[in-house]
């Protein structure tokens, strides 16, 4: 999905075209934006929470060095492995050559965002080692060759209709329609894979400096098996993914489940401190950390956008998002779509047409920043890339003339009044009321974009400015 | 500091009698933005009478034109800067200034400060705009105490919250205020009123069929309303709800709150 020759304009129209995507996604994230509403007014003061939240993530990230230190000593001291990986071809390097070592045949992953970000299942497909996605939604949109359409939910795009059509052909036989046959079928098909398994591979919503600890927030309860059940266990990380300590994840565990779902807590909440030790029953052999980089650190000490590394992957500014509402995830062309998306793919890959496209793919109504658990203004940054992207040889030349001439202009007040009265006009002689375009006015692409699917008002006759002297001698008389 | 206003500033928010007479007037200076200026002037002709029957002495400089916000959120700021300063120097003196667009007030208080912060002298006639501009809604019920400004008018209304007055620049309840205080005015509730109306300036004609499909929800939910008046406190949003719904055959008309406010009075 994410090679296309599509530009965003064209892929959003056709996500446009898809009555079914629209609608499933509408309703989904709809009960995913009611339910924060309803999860972060039952802790009170939400606002108090937020600020906290934003405090311990911009230390945290002013101090990231320091921290992913003193967490890379307490996971080596718990007997865990810590690997660095520069980029996203390393990160998946690491992963296949721990793999290979070992003789894997079959990895089972829990849900990961960095996984799909240095695209480790390919990389393991051309390794020859099976990698199994086990998380409900991940596993679906495998099963559909597709990408996650949400940063949470993966197949908030796809009906039920359509994932039992998926299940039905895996399964080669007939499935009833219901949640719980869906799901049975998912859970009795996996739960033989995690018992073959060589390998575990897990994500990390946030590792604790202070004790070396890893943690998952999840809700299926495969997370648990792929941490368990293989001799090794692999997690992803992306480098900022670090709070100082417990007392720290406390304050997460508030704001991450109720931002992304409306959750109290999730389902289950682990907290992995090394491999199995000797006297425990349960748990891998070995535990190896992966921590990411891909683009991260070239955000520190930006003044614009360090704060994207405050971001904890709640995916609420994707369920307040008026354009991802319309389009879903996919049209983004990213692994992480939506208001996020558009931040971080450019900042990650700036070198890709996606860097300039997505940045102009909001109407900058704010509504990311205002349920951003951590208040990160992704809408400012938004039009930081867009002030990048004007840059000159950057933009389309007809823009840059239009932008310098029409700055000209309203600089200008006597040129101003000059040009609204030639434009209204204008106005009067080819568009008339505003609710049929004439030949000319169809040659103007402003226009007609405007007038495709709206009136304009008509023309007054005069500007307020003409209209001032006679309100002015108004109150004199 | 509001020396005449205490009139108006009943804390019941009583009705203020129409050209109530104040002891010293206090001075506005109308920002009218450009898209009320050469689109809308009636919207200023409407504020201005409001303004004056609350007691305020209103100018209008003809020195102003944009706030620079078009050229900002696309991302050519020098463009962005060159417009605003001539804002600062239409605006240089000590009035308050409203304007009848939380978008641009937002631009002011919101973007001017980083736009201007490489200049410290423009940057501090920056914070003193911003710190002098007011949303017309605001300035009526935080400046000057009102939320009864004695209109009347017999329909049905809905009223759209505008993104930019909410969240960059912090507009509550006060355009509710007021028009609950309208005489005759039967306001009706806005399912998903948050959501963006799909305008965003030049979004709306970069990406068109996105606009329109944001557009088309918001008319949508304006529709199942019944009412046959949209209220705001944007003139773009206004423009775009209700060119999309007429184009589509609805017969609602967008008022801004200007205008509602204005409503059955006596003209001049």
């Amino acid at each position: 999905m994410h090679s296309t020759d599509l530009d965003f304009a064209e892929r959003a129209d056709l996500a446009l075209e898809n009555q079914f995507l629209r609608k499933a996604v509408r309703f989904t994230v709809d009960r995913l934006r009611n339910g924060k509403a309803a999860g972060s007014a039952a802790l009170g003061d939400f606002e108090s929470w937020r600020e906290r939240g934003r405090a311990i993530r911009a230390h945290t990230i002013a101090n990231l060095d320091r921290y992913l230190e003193q967490f890379c000593d307490n996971l080596e001291r718990a007997g865990g492995h810590v690997h660095f990986a520069a980029d996203a071809a390393e990160a998946s390097e690491i992963c296949v050559r721990i793999a290979k070592d070992r003789q894997a045949k079959l990895a089972v992953k829990s849900k990961s965002m960095v996984s799909e970000e240095i695209e480790l299942n390919r990389h393991f497909e051309a390794a020859g080692i099976e990698a199994l996605e086990t998380d409900l939604g991940e596993w679906i949109v495998q099963l559909a060759h597709e990408a996650p359409a949400h940063i949470i939910l993966p197949c908030i795009h796809k009906s039920r209709g359509e994932i039992r059509a998926l299940f039905e052909r895996h399964a080669g036989a007939e499935l009833a329609e219901d949640t719980a046959t869906l799901a049975g079928y998912a859970r009795k098909t996996l739960r033989q894979r995690f018992l073959e398994a060589d390998i575990g591979i897990s994500g990390c919503n946030f590792a604790i400096a202070d004790t070396g600890s890893i943690t998952m927030f999840t809700n299926e309860g495969n997370g648990r098996l792929v941490t368990t059940l293989p001799r090794t266990h692999i997690a992803l990380m992306g480098m900022e993914r670090i709070v100082p300590s417990f007392a720290d994840l406390a304050v997460m565990a508030e704001l991450l489940p109720r931002s992304a779902t409306g959750q109290k807590l999730t389902t289950y909440l682990n907290v992995i401190s090394g491999p199995r030790r000797a006297n425990e029953a349960d748990g891998p052999d070995e535990l190896h950390v992966v921590i990411v980089d891909n683009g991260r650190s070239n955000q520190l000490g930006d003044p614009d956008f360090q704060a994207i590394l405050h971001c904890i992957r709640c995916g609420a500014c994707l369920n307040v998002c008026p354009v991802y509402r319309q389009i879903g995830g996919h049209a983004y062309g990213s692994v992480y779509p939506g208001p996020i998306g558009a931040v971080l793919s450019p900042l990650f890959q700036p070198e890709q047409e996606l860097a300039t496209e997505l940045a102009d793919a909001s109407s900058l109504c704010g509504a990311c920043h205002e349920a951003c658990p951590v208040k990160i203004p992704i809408h400012d940054m938004l039009v930081k890339l867009r002030e990048r992207n004007a840059r000159p040889g950057r933009k389309s030349r007809t823009e840059r003339l239009m932008m310098e001439l029409s700055a000209s202009v309203l600089s200008s007040p006597a040129a101003f009044a000059r040009a609204g009265r030639v434009a209204r006009l204008l106005q009067r002689w080819t568009i008339f009321d505003g609710s049929r375009m004439t030949f000319l006015a169809r040659r103007i692409p402003v226009v007609k974009n405007w007038l495709g699917t709206r009136r304009l008002p008509p023309p007054p006759k005069r500007a307020f400015r003409d209209l001032w002297p006679d309100l002015e001698r108004e109150v004199k008389s | 500091m509001w020396i005449g206003l205490s009139t108006f500033a009943a804390p019941d928010g009583a009705r203020v009698e129409p050209n109530a007479i104040t002891t010293r007037a206090v001075r506005v200076s109308l920002f009218i933005t450009c898209l009320a200026d050469q689109v809308f002037p009636e919207v200023g002709v409407s504020m201005v009478r409001v303004l004056r029957r609350l007691g305020c002495e209103v100018r209008f400089n003809q020195q102003q034109s944009c706030c620079g916000q078009p050229h900002h959120n696309a991302g050519f700021t020098p463009e962005a800067r060159r417009v605003a300063r001539s804002l600062l120097d239409a605006f240089d003196g000590d009035d308050h200034v409203v304007t009848p667009s939380g978008s641009c007030a937002a631009m002011l208080h919101h973007s001017y400060p980083t736009l201007f912060a490489e200049d410290a002298e423009e940057l501090a006639r920056a914070q003193s705009l911003a710190g002098r501009t007011s949303e017309f809604s605001q300035f009526l019920v935080n400046v000057l105490g009102v939320e009864d400004v004695g209109a009347t008018l017999e329909r049905t209304a809905v009223y759209h919250p505008s993104c930019h007055g909410t969240r960059l620049l912090g507009v509550g309840n006060e355009p509710l205020r007021l028009l609950s205080r309208v005489r005759g005015l039967e306001l009706r509730p806005l399912a998903n009123s948050q959501d963006c109306c799909g305008f965003g300036g030049l979004f709306c004609v970069k990406l068109p069929a996105v606009s329109a499909a944001m557009t088309s929800e918001k008319a949508s939910h304006v529709s199942a309303t019944g009412a046959d008046v949209l209220v705001g406190t944007d003139l773009g949003c206004l423009m775009n709800v209700a060119g999309h719904m007429r184009a589509n055959g609805s017969k609602i008309e967008a008022m801004h709150l200007a205008q509602v406010l204005d409503s059955g009075h006596a003209q001049h």
